[in-house]
């Protein structure tokens, strides 16, 4: 075999052991299944007194399907072997004669938790790498090989559905506590942990009563239930696979294959053609800065305003120890106190909490800069006062360090004047707010230091974000393109168009927020300005500079377009919304896109598209701008 | 010991220090547990150094009083200052004087050839001392741990005695009492009072003086080794919160006294104050000081420990800093500048008093007379532990480095810092500035 290693150890126990061939994880291709097939062929002829699954891969157990298969599904049959595929296997797994064990360790995803859930025990070792989920629907897909039937019964239907709609993951320790994993051990007992849970002849503990009406009898009143928050999130002409799964699992218990009509629609929808496009538009974005061995230790950040006291806390959140540099510590208190928010919410323990804690310095002296890998500056938008910075802080870099501008509307080739070798500023360019935006531009103004440019990425993707190289340029790409598409939007308020109704055009054309929303989150002011820059010297909208002149400048000053003064955008209904009305409006973001590829500021037309849904979250189920132009000819 | 014999000892210096401010215990447990100060004291000075955190030898820190969740307190701090794991760490307790144990210990690690680079320091949070069962709720738990069925017990709670669990020990008057003698250390301050006849007047005065001595070094900017702390909530201190702008004799008079109630004369406010601190310096060899282009306070030349009579602790000063002048051939008169920690007003009189005191002298330090006096304005210069605060491990640390800070100001040369130590122990270090 060529994926699976069988081993028979003393007292019957098999463990098969996965290591795909030629891959660094472990995925579930056509091959793999086949030969796992095999496995329980043998088994079948003699049978062991127990199966433990595990993985041979240091990166996790297994991360899902091949998602390069999907690419491949011509004809609806195809589609429907796909499914089977798993379906079948798998059942077959749950319905051998020995207790089988999942042995879980790092990732454990998609069809990699669907052939967890059809073993009789699931143990999942407490690791920060240990994640678990089904994520299918991010892909425009179901979990349908066993995992719409397995996960009610297990963890009952409401927090199933959860995981299976929003398809996020969850640790060892939570799914222990749901009631997903049997056991959650550390690494140094999983192996006898595994051995004796697998001998142990435990049940499964029972679902409560209640969860098990409501996977039975009562299953429409959490299928009505989840509908209803679907709803909030998706619309189901944008997005049909949550719709599905939630009907596939009321309707046949989770049996896909009982609903053919469903598989076709749903594998062959543009959604999920294009959902799995993003996905490796993402792969691509992950692999800028690979070839570079650039590792960062220590970032100084300058200036603790939003930005940089953000992107210090994100930094030190992904394991940096972070100086942020300002003025006087006054000024950097709100960047701690935001910062230890953050990090209260994403680590939770107390000991790991203080210990971001410590790793946020304020330095209101900036000697951090001489010991930092990566230094950023964030500071106010004015070349005088970037020039004077970097010819202080120069002389005092580590050699091989990243010199860096978090600037958004300056010219990189005016700010590096100064420097003694111009050729080592970057820009990288996070996006508001940092903690939630994946897209971070890496900006190459002409001459730049290659290996400079390679380091910046290598650091994007040592902090988890998604590098975005692009050439030095008024807005780089997020905001060049975001704003004459909010211009057009404020010109159709010009014309008479109520803001709720612009918004309500975007929002049905996938948009997560509408333009005249995102004018008011971003400031009038800002608007303003980035339009007078980007715009190519139009008239700014009348709407916008009446209320600019009347202080109203967005959430920021509690009235913008909308009342803000409840925190959210106080909308009156939206009516109906002219016909064609969000084509018309997203025509502006789509020609601007164009436009930057023709000019090579972003090197393609995919990177372009992967650049514009990850920094602006322009409808991902189109594809990006590019590939909707052009399947919409 | 001659001289001669002394310069065969390499030289030590004091390249840098800081310390947080000192806060005041108010009611409950301070905001910052005690390996909360040290590290974000300690952060601030290693980010101002040449070297990096991973680049010191070692880190020693000295507490009388961790917290049960802060074993090795030394090493637990080293760890948070992203010192890395390879760099060891580990605490010292010598009660009163661990900050001061901490330098001297680094001092022997580099004097030795085992450390050229070292981060020494103090820490205490006294207002986190721990409340204890007492012995009956120990015993009453113990023999709970021996109860087998729901019955038995449930019968064991029936002994459960109300008063035994509502008298919790306090675990800070524990710390402050003498383990020997059992007397409070500010009963053997009360000793040393009635032995030099210092009255109440008198400490009163000295009270007042240590806090508007430092309220004018706070107006002049003299504590300059001061770094700011922050807690979760984004609130900054950065000043000793203790010291007291309106001290007056009048408010001095008013508290009663503590420790000997109704009859004595110390007070609270007469004494040093339960505060929270930490303090560090950072020393260097002279290969140290020469590969990183650091720029020395000062050294340290030399150091004596001493014991005496738990009862009498307070003149621990007097024992230690005699025989360490006295092997250096000086004189009271020779120093420039004198940190004496002030633990109560009381003991530091009495200590001058000891000195000025031809029989103590002669019997109890082998002089042939009085050793001296000290001139007013070389001693405290910029108040004490009575205005400033007692976070007893870090106090050590912080009078030898606030010493170099007034050597240089004055650009004067040599200071003698002396703590008294609980339990009958004195230690004193003699410095030169650079």
């Amino acid at each position: 075999m060529k994926h699976w290693q069988l081993n028979k150890e003393e007292g019957g126990i098999v463990v098969a052991t996965l290591d795909k061939a030629g891959e660094a994880a472990n995925s579930l291709s056509a091959e793999v299944m086949a030969e796992f097939a095999v496995v329980l062929d043998q088994l079948e002829l003699n049978p062991p007194s127990g199966l433990i699954v595990r993985s041979g891969k240091a990166a996790g157990f297994v991360a899902g399907a091949d998602i390069h298969e999907f690419t491949q599904l011509d004809t609806p049959e195809k589609g429907r072997e796909l499914v089977a595929r798993g379906w079948d296997l798998f059942n077959r797994l749950a319905s051998v004669s020995y207790p089988t064990l999942a042995l879980i360790r790092g990732h454990c995803l998609g069809g990699g938790l669907e052939l967890a859930l059809a073993c009789r025990y699931l143990l999942a070792v407490d690791e920060p790498g240990t994640k678990m989920g089904l994520p299918e629907v991010m892909l425009g897909i179901f979990p349908g090989w066993g995992g719409m039937r397995r996960l009610p019964q297990r963890i009952g239907p409401t927090a199933a559905l959860d995981l299976m709609l929003t398809g996020k993951t969850i640790d060892a320790k939570r799914a222990k506590k749901m009631g997903l994993a049997d056991e959650c051990v550390p690494p140094r007992v999983m192996d006898m942990a595994a051995r004796q849970l697998l001998l142990s002849g435990r049940g499964r503990r029972p679902l409560p009563v209640v969860q098990r009406l409501l996977n039975g009898p009562l299953k429409f009143v959490v299928a009505r239930g989840a509908r209803q928050q679907v709803v909030k999130k998706a619309r189901p002409e944008h997005y049909p696979a949550p719709y599905a799964i939630i009907d596939l699992w009321a309707k046949h218990d989770g049996n896909a294959l009982a609903a053919p009509a469903v598989v076709d629609r749903i594998i062959h929808s543009p959604t999920a053609r294009n959902l799995v496009r993003v996905f490796f538009l993402q792969e691509r974005l992950k692999g800028f800065g690979k070839e570079c061995d650039f590792k960062a230790q220590r970032v100084h950040v300058i200036g603790a305003g939003v930005m940089g006291g953000d992107i210090a806390a994100w930094c030190v959140l992904r394991g940096l120890t972070v100086t942020l540099q300002d003025q006087t510590l006054e000024r950097i208190l709100p960047a701690l106190k935001r910062a230890n928010d953050l990090f209260a919410k994403r680590l939770r323990d107390p000991l790991k909490i203080r210990d971001a804690n410590d790793r946020l310095i304020p330095d209101v002296t900036g000697d951090g800069a001489v010991h930092a890998d990566v230094v950023i500056e964030a500071i106010f938008e004015s070349v005088e006062a970037k020039h004077a910075l970097f010819k202080a802080l120069e002389p005092k870099l580590k050699p091989g360090a990243v010199l860096a501008t978090n600037t958004s509307s300056l010219k990189l080739e005016d700010l590096r004047t100064v420097l003694a070798k111009p050729e080592r500023l970057v820009g990288i360019h996070f996006f508001n707010p940092v903690a939630m935006m994946p897209l971070v531009e890496v900006v190459a103004a002409d001459g730049a230091d290659p290996a400079a440019v390679q380091a910046a990425c290598a650091f994007v993707r040592q902090i988890d974000k998604l590098p975005l190289p692009v050439k030095s340029a008024p807005g780089f790409l997020v905001n060049a393109v975001l704003a004459p598409y909010m211009l057009a939007a404020m010109h159709a308020v010009d014309s008479g168009i109520n803001p709720e109704t612009v918004d309500e055009a975007m929002l049905a054309f996938g948009m997560p927020m509408g333009p005249i929303e995102l004018v008011d989150t971003v400031g009038l002011d800002i608007a303003l300005a980035a339009g007078r820059q980007l715009a190519d010297g139009a008239e700014p909208p009348h709407c916008l500079l009446r209320a600019v002149e009347n202080g109203h400048l967005g959430k920021k000053s509690g009235r913008g377009f909308y009342d803000w003064s409840t925190g959210r955008a106080a909308k009156a209904a939206a009516g109906q919304v002219p016909a064609g009305l969000g084509e018309r409006l997203v025509e502006p973001l789509i020609a601007r896109t164009e436009r930057l590829v023709a000019d090579g500021i972003v090197a393609d037309a995919d990177l372009a598209d992967a650049g514009v849904i990850f920094g602006t979250g322009f409808a991902p189920f189109t594809g990006g701008p590019l590939h909707y132009r052009q399947k919409r000819g | 010991m001659p001289d001669g014999c002394l310069s065969m000892n390499p030289p030590v210096y004091v390249v840098d220090g800081a310390r947080s401010p000192f806060l005041k215990a108010q009611k409950g447990p301070g905001p910052f547990a005690a390996s909360d100060l040290a590290t974000q004291a300690g952060r601030a000075l290693l980010l101002r150094q040449p070297f990096a955190p991973e680049d010191l030898d070692e880190v020693i820190l000295g507490c009388a009083a961790p917290s049960p969740d802060e074993t090795n307190i030394g090493r637990m701090v080293a760890l948070r200052l992203g010192c890395g794991q390879k760099v060891p760490g580990w605490t010292v307790m010598r009660n009163c004087a661990s900050g001061m144990q901490a330098i001297d210990s680094a001092i022997a690690d580099i004097q030795r050839g085992k450390a050229e680079l070292v981060l020494a320091g103090g820490v205490d949070a006294l207002s986190r001392a721990p409340l204890l069962y007492s012995d009956v709720m120990v015993r009453w738990f113990a023999a709970l741990m021996g109860k087998a069925t729901v019955g038995s017990k449930f019968r064991h709670f029936l002994k459960l005695r109300p008063a035994a669990l509502l008298t919790p020990v306090i675990g800070l008057m524990k710390g402050l009492t003498d383990p020997v003698v059992g007397l409070l250390m500010g009963q053997t301050a009360e000793n040393l009072a009635w032995k030099f006849g210092i009255d109440r007047q008198q400490m009163d005065e000295f009270a007042v003086t240590s806090h508007l001595k430092a309220m004018s070094a706070r107006a002049a900017g003299y504590f300059g080794e001061i770094v700011p702390v922050v807690d979760s909530q984004g609130k900054v201190y950065a000043d000793d919160d203790g010291v007291r702008a309106d001290a007056s004799m009048t408010g001095m008079a008013k508290p009663k006294a503590f420790f000997d109630k109704q009859y004595g004369k110390i007070t609270a406010a007469n004494s040093s104050q339960i505060t929270d601190g930490a303090a560090w310096l950072v020393l260097a060899s002279a290969a140290a000081v020469e590969k990183w282009q650091l720029k020395p306070l000062g050294k340290i030349v030399d150091t004596e420990w001493a014991g005496l009579d738990p009862a009498q602790m307070g003149l621990g000063p007097v024992h230690a800093a005699t025989p360490l002048l006295q092997r250096h051939g000086l004189g009271l008169d020779d120093v420039d500048y004198w940190e004496l920690n002030e633990a109560f007003a009381a003991q530091v009189l009495g200590c001058l008093a000891a000195w000025q005191d031809a029989t103590y002298c002669r019997e109890q330090l082998g002089l042939p007379g009085a050793f001296g006096s000290i001139a007013e304005d070389r001693l405290n210069v910029d108040g004490g532990a009575v205005s400033i605060g007692h976070p007893v491990g870090a106090s050590g640390a912080r009078i030898v480095l606030h010493l170099l800070h007034v050597l240089r100001r004055n650009q004067a040369r040599r200071g003698v810092a002396t703590i008294c130590i609980g339990g009958g122990l004195g230690g004193a270090m003699l410095v030169e500035a650079c």
